[in-house]
């Protein structure tokens, strides 16, 4: 009795010296292995009359199971050490900076077209497009400008060389003959606006050689003013992303239109930042009109029947307006540093449900 | 169009301020551009009497003043003007007051060691002029103390109004006093012009020269002779209107015409009449021909162009301007006033052709009133004759007066329908008839508009002549319909693609830029272009004169101007056109892109410099985000010449080059500074084929397991991997989910002339589990396969 109580305790002691798990293992193999002294222990059963073994039997695998239960406690408490040398040993400056990632942007002008398309698609408008070299034709005689009006002057236009075939293509001025190509090969009902590059020979802060334009046109038989003052004053505020706003019409001179508006928006300039809806500053809008007869007539429209309205403004200035953004010949430098500091996130997509900006 | 308010107000007679009248005017679509009050903006200026004016005691060109300015005791200011002296009268601005042309408040300073607590102001130092060679000299009547605006005359606002090219009517202040009056502004009261009748046959006779098909250049020269006029300053009233315009004052005989241009609309000329030889003429110019013009240039015409001749030589370009020759000088004793109608488009044309602007052409371009020729020609005769005296011979006149009245069936309810305004028959007929209009009642109303409205001839210019007096701030609001209950998608399927590239590209960490369609011929040539059909004629700079061919000289350019910024690492890309030729509809949108550099300096070592194939996973990209599907076409390793022979590569479908893609050329990375790395890619939006709505196939995963099997090919160096991947598919085409190239190998353990091949692939059975022996047997196919195709071993 006392021999398997002293055999205990040095197993036990063993098993609680054993420092690592191969040590363990060697306790173990003394002990429960094929040869261990508690396997001969219950070996020695197989020799004893049925009175020992019913006293040694319990006692023995009594002591075969405690050894057990030592030896996996013990394997639990060594594997627990081991894991927490290797993860104390794994620690790392986690201050380091993450894996360098290029971080990309959207210019403002993709930007503030996709807000304006969004805004008109709602109602309907498709996206035309048309090529930037033009027609003389197209750019401006079928919008009724004919050659030596002293509106072309006004559009300080580039002209692209002469070609083989003698003629003499223009930088498109403005997106209006996207309007001309539109009507020319679609019948009203036409809603549309046209945005893209356009070019004049013009530089200084709020002019760029070349620049963007967005034009809108409505054709059908009963579109009038009233409906453009309507959908400019819902483009204001759903572009602008305010409740309200005020425009004030101004009656201008565009060949291509007869009435022809000009609109500006009220808002407010002091304090550096510009706030639409109030104060007293007026700020240019779009030029705008009703399409005249003889533009439409020109673009295959039969006059008599079919009306409507076009307008136009700048995207590049709208863009300049809602993110405050200076000048517009930086627009076009590719300045690194402005592109990060103007752009927008890939994944900043304008929509009217989730809103245009975030 | 500039004009000080009390001019408008000698033919308008308004109690309205300058601000109401300014905003009549913008309302009905005159612009005002600017009201400029200097009494408001001088208002702390005054008039100040220099007591004495002696020299500084340390610096010679330098005078110390003693100026009353009404205070009593005189006070010091230290004055570098040459013309300060005692005894005069100047403009003071006191310590304290803001200076116009610089904006900075004037402080007590001390010059030379000596304190000065004022300035007397020079035109420059005011705004008033450029003259700033010395102070202005007030009259001796100028009050000390009191504002000296009102001793410079600038009691009176002026207001300046963008005329809109079709408002020649308005290029006057006349015209623009009855558009005022119309709208409800006051009344006209300009005095008729009256006749003045002649004391003898003219001297001179005037003819048209012209041909049927030319004589619409000039259809009326009127002319006149005075004789024994004596030439010299205008009156000090004339002198004030034209300097509160900005013209320079110059002689009688001179401002005369210059007066009635801006008070009328009507530009005639003054010739010297003893510099003339013989008659006068109108005609169309000799090509070639040439004429010393007012402005001191000589041009060169050509037969489009309508002149004024004598029976000697060309005299004055018709509507622009006339000879320097034979303008009046001092010395003229005899005139001969010439009045005129010229076709507005050759007037036009020539101008812009002769790059020539003037008040002239500015008139005649936009039409001036043809029924004012002769009233023009009769005010000009008695303003010569008040201000030089002289005698005035009959008129002559060649011609007639142009045809111009027409009329205009006009429905009532058009303002309605094209407007949006609601207006009544009596008022549309009251407000045209105030604009001159004739109007005449019926089923519809037939109007005829007057003779100096060339620019009204339709029924929608009747509208908005309605409209704008009768206010666009009244036309309300009107909804437009909705097409559809629920807004339809409307991008074209291009439109979308475009803005899925946009975005894609910006999510792999590119910055969009948008860059100038022009660029520099050189950097053209590099890129296919250059040529002169892709010229322009006109370039904003010399450097900007070409159309681009491609988008990678704008990016690269971008890049040299970013890395002399110090960014070494750059990725851009922009979305725009190239230009094929110089036709229109010959332009291809171009998504392009470049990265530059040795990759981020970071301590995880996990960037790379720029390769070949960056480009061709960024060509991928742009190819599967545009198609929203893989892209399984091959590439061929050919690829225009601004890329690396060796490193670069197209992918096309048949004959439709998708893109292409490499490694940037060393020679075309000199030409923009840059050293490198550097890869770039193209891809042609336009050719990628529209993709096919399909509807995703049910998802149906394998319930067998997969597996996959490695192999080592040892293949010459000229094998290239899809040789043995498209090998390898082939080989077994139903099981294989796919093949991957996990390393090359050249070097030791591996032949010269040699390179090892590692691929894996993947095995997904369908409908059993393979076995052992099945993938066995399917291993030695393919191996048999790619040893058959490449005469590749199997590494050992």
């Amino acid at each position: 009795m006392s021999d398997i109580q002293a055999i205990e305790r040095q197993i036990l002691d063993a098993i609680a010296s054993a420092t690592d798990e191969a040590a363990l293992e060697a306790v173990r193999v003394s002990v429960l292995g094929k040869k261990g002294s508690i396997s001969e222990l219950l070996k020695s059963l197989g020799g004893m009359t049925p009175d020992e073994r019913k006293v040694n039997g319990p006692l023995f695998n009594g002591l075969r199971d405690r050894a057990a239960a030592a030896i996996a406690a013990r394997k639990t408490v060594l594997e627990e050490e081991a894991l927490n040398a290797r993860l104390a040993f794994e620690r790392v400056d986690i201050t380091l900076p993450a894996r360098p990632e290029p971080s990309g942007s959207v210019h403002p002008v993709s930007q503030a077209l996709d807000e304006v398309t969004a805004i008109f698609a709602d109602l309907g408008f498709a996206v035309a497009e048309g090529p930037d070299v033009e027609f003389d034709d197209y750019n401006f005689t079928r919008l009724n400008i004919p050659p030596d009006h002293p509106a072309r002057q006004m559009h300080d236009t580039f002209y692209v060389a002469k070609q083989a075939d003698g003629s003499r293509h223009v930088l498109r001025t403005h997106t209006s003959p996207v309007q001309v190509r539109t009507m020319l090969k679609q019948k009203p009902p036409i809603r549309i606006i046209s945005p893209g590059r356009t070019y004049r020979v013009d530089s200084d802060a709020t002019h760029s050689p070349m620049f963007h334009q967005f034009e809108g046109l409505v054709i059908d038989e009963v579109t009038h003013l009233g409906h453009l003052k309507w959908v400019l004053e819902e483009f204001c505020k759903a572009f602008f992303e305010v409740d309200k706003v005020e425009m004030r019409a101004r009656p201008s001179f565009f060949p291509f239109t007869e009435p022809s508006v000009e609109w500006d928006l009220r808002c407010d300039r002091s304090g550096g930042q510009i706030k639409f809806g109030a104060g007293n500053d007026w700020l240019e809008l779009a030029g705008s009109g009703m399409v005249h007869p003889r533009v439409l007539e020109m673009c295959g429209i039969d006059s008599t029947k079919y009306q409507g309205y076009a307008f136009g403004g700048g995207i590049d200035r709208l863009a300049m307006l809602k993110y405050g953004i200076p000048d517009i010949r930086s627009f076009f430098e590719s300045d690194l540093r402005w592109l990060r500091h103007y752009g927008f996130a890939a994944l900043d997509l304008p929509t009217l449900d989730g809103g245009l900006s975030r | 169009m500039k004009f000080p308010v009390s001019w408008l107000k000698d033919h308008l007679e308004t109690n309205a301020d300058a601000a109401t009248i300014a905003d009549k005017l913008t309302s009905i679509g005159l612009e005002v551009e600017s009201v400029e009050d200097a009494s408001a903006r001088l208002k702390d200026f005054g008039g100040g009497y220099v007591v004495s004016a002696e020299k500084h005691p340390n610096a010679d060109r330098l005078k110390l003043c003693m100026v009353d300015a009404g205070d009593g005791a005189p006070i010091q200011v230290v004055c570098g003007a040459p013309n300060a002296h005692t005894g005069m009268k100047g403009v003071f601005a006191r310590a304290g007051v803001v200076i116009p042309v610089s904006g900075e408040v004037l402080k007590v300073g001390t010059i030379r060691g000596v304190e000065s607590r004022g300035m007397l102001c020079s035109g420059r130092e005011l705004l008033l002029s450029d003259d700033h060679d010395g102070i202005i000299e007030l009259s001796a009547e100028a009050t000390v103390g009191e504002p000296a605006a009102a001793s410079l005359g600038l009691t009176d606002a002026v207001i300046d109004v963008a005329i809109t090219p079709n408002r020649g009517d308005c290029t006057s202040v006349y015209g623009i006093a009855r558009d005022l009056a119309a709208a409800g502004l006051g009344k006209l009261k300009t005095p008729p012009v009256k006749p003045v009748a002649g004391k003898f046959p003219s001297p001179k006779q005037i003819a048209l020269n012209f041909t049927a098909e030319t004589k619409s250049a000039c259809p009326l020269f009127a002319g006149r002779f005075v004789r024994g006029v004596k030439n010299g300053p205008s009156p000090q009233w004339v002198q004030d209107r034209l300097k509160a315009i900005g013209l320079r004052p110059i002689s009688a005989l001179v401002d005369v015409s210059n007066l009635i241009a801006h008070d009328r609309g009507r530009p005639l000329h003054v010739f010297d009449a003893d510099k003339l030889v013989g008659d006068m003429q109108a005609r169309l110019a000799n090509d070639g021909e040439q004429v010393l013009a007012l402005d001191g240039k000589t041009y060169t015409l050509d037969s489009d162009m309508c002149v004024i001749a004598d029976d000697a030589a060309t005299r004055g370009i018709a509507g622009v301007m006339g000879g320097e020759d034979t303008g009046c000088t001092e010395t003229t004793v005899n005139v001969f006033i010439e009045s005129a109608y010229f076709d507005p488009a050759r007037v036009a044309a020539t101008g812009r052709k002769l790059q020539l602007q003037s008040d002239a052409r500015y008139r005649f371009e936009r039409g001036v009133d043809p029924e004012l020729a002769v009233p023009g020609l009769e005010l000009a005769t008695q303003l010569v004759l008040d201000w030089c005296g002289g005698e005035p011979s009959d008129i002559v006149v060649a011609g007639a007066v142009p045809a111009w009245r027409r009329t205009i069936e006009f429905s009532p309810d058009a303002v309605k329908r094209l407007g949006g305004l609601d207006v009544s028959k009596s008022e549309i007929v009251r407000i045209l008839t105030n604009l001159g209009f004739t109007v005449t009642d019926g089923t519809v109303l037939t109007v005829t508009p007057p003779s100096w409205r060339s620019d009204v001839d339709g029924s929608a210019d009747l509208v908005e002549e309605v409209v704008r007096i009768y206010g666009l701030e009244h036309v309300p609001s009107a909804a437009m319909s909705r097409p559809h209950a629920i807004a339809r998608p409307v991008l074209t399927p291009t439109q979308r693609r475009r803005r899925t590239v946009r975005r894609a590209l910006a999510a792999r960490g590119f910055n969009e830029t948008i860059s100038f369609s022009f660029i520099p011929r050189a950097q053209a040539v590099l890129f296919g272009g250059g040529d002169d059909a892709r010229q322009l004629e006109n370039p904003i700079a010399a450097d900007l004169d070409a159309l681009r061919p491609s988008l990678l000289p704008s990016l690269l350019a971008a890049a040299g101007r970013n890395v002399a910024r110090g960014f070494n690492d750059l990725m851009l890309f922009e979305i725009g056109a190239a230009f094929a030729s110089g036709m229109p509809d010959d332009q291809q949108t171009v998504a392009a892109g470049i990265r530059i550099g040795a990759g981020m300096r970071s301590w995880a070592k996990s960037t790379h410099p720029a390769d070949v194939f960056d480009a061709k996973a960024d060509m991928l990209a742009v190819l599967e985000a545009a198609m929203n599907s893989s892209m399984s076409a091959p590439v061929k390793a050919e690829a225009p010449s601004w890329y690396h022979p060796g490193r670069s590569g197209t992918l096309a479908l048949g004959p439709k080059v998708l893109a292409t893609f490499g490694e940037v050329h060393p020679k075309v990375l000199a030409h923009f500074d840059l050293k490198g790395p550097a890869c770039a890619f193209e891809v042609f939006l336009d050719a990628i084929p529209e993709p096919k709505a399909k509807a995703r196939p049910v998802f149906a995963p394998s319930p067998y397991q997969a597996v996959e099997r490695d192999f080592a090919f040892v293949v010459d160096t000229v094998v290239t991997a899809d040789d043995i991947v498209l090998t390898v598919r082939n080989a077994e085409r139903v099981l294989i989910e796919w093949v991957s190239v996990f390393d090359v190998y050249e070097g030791k353990g591996v032949p010269d002339g040699k390179k090892s091949v590692a691929i894996a692939i993947r095995l997904q059975p369908r409908d059993k589990t393979l076995t052992d022996a099945e993938i066995d047997a399917i291993g030695q196919k393919i191996v048999a396969a790619v040893s058959k195709a490449t005469g590749a071993a199997l590494r050992s």
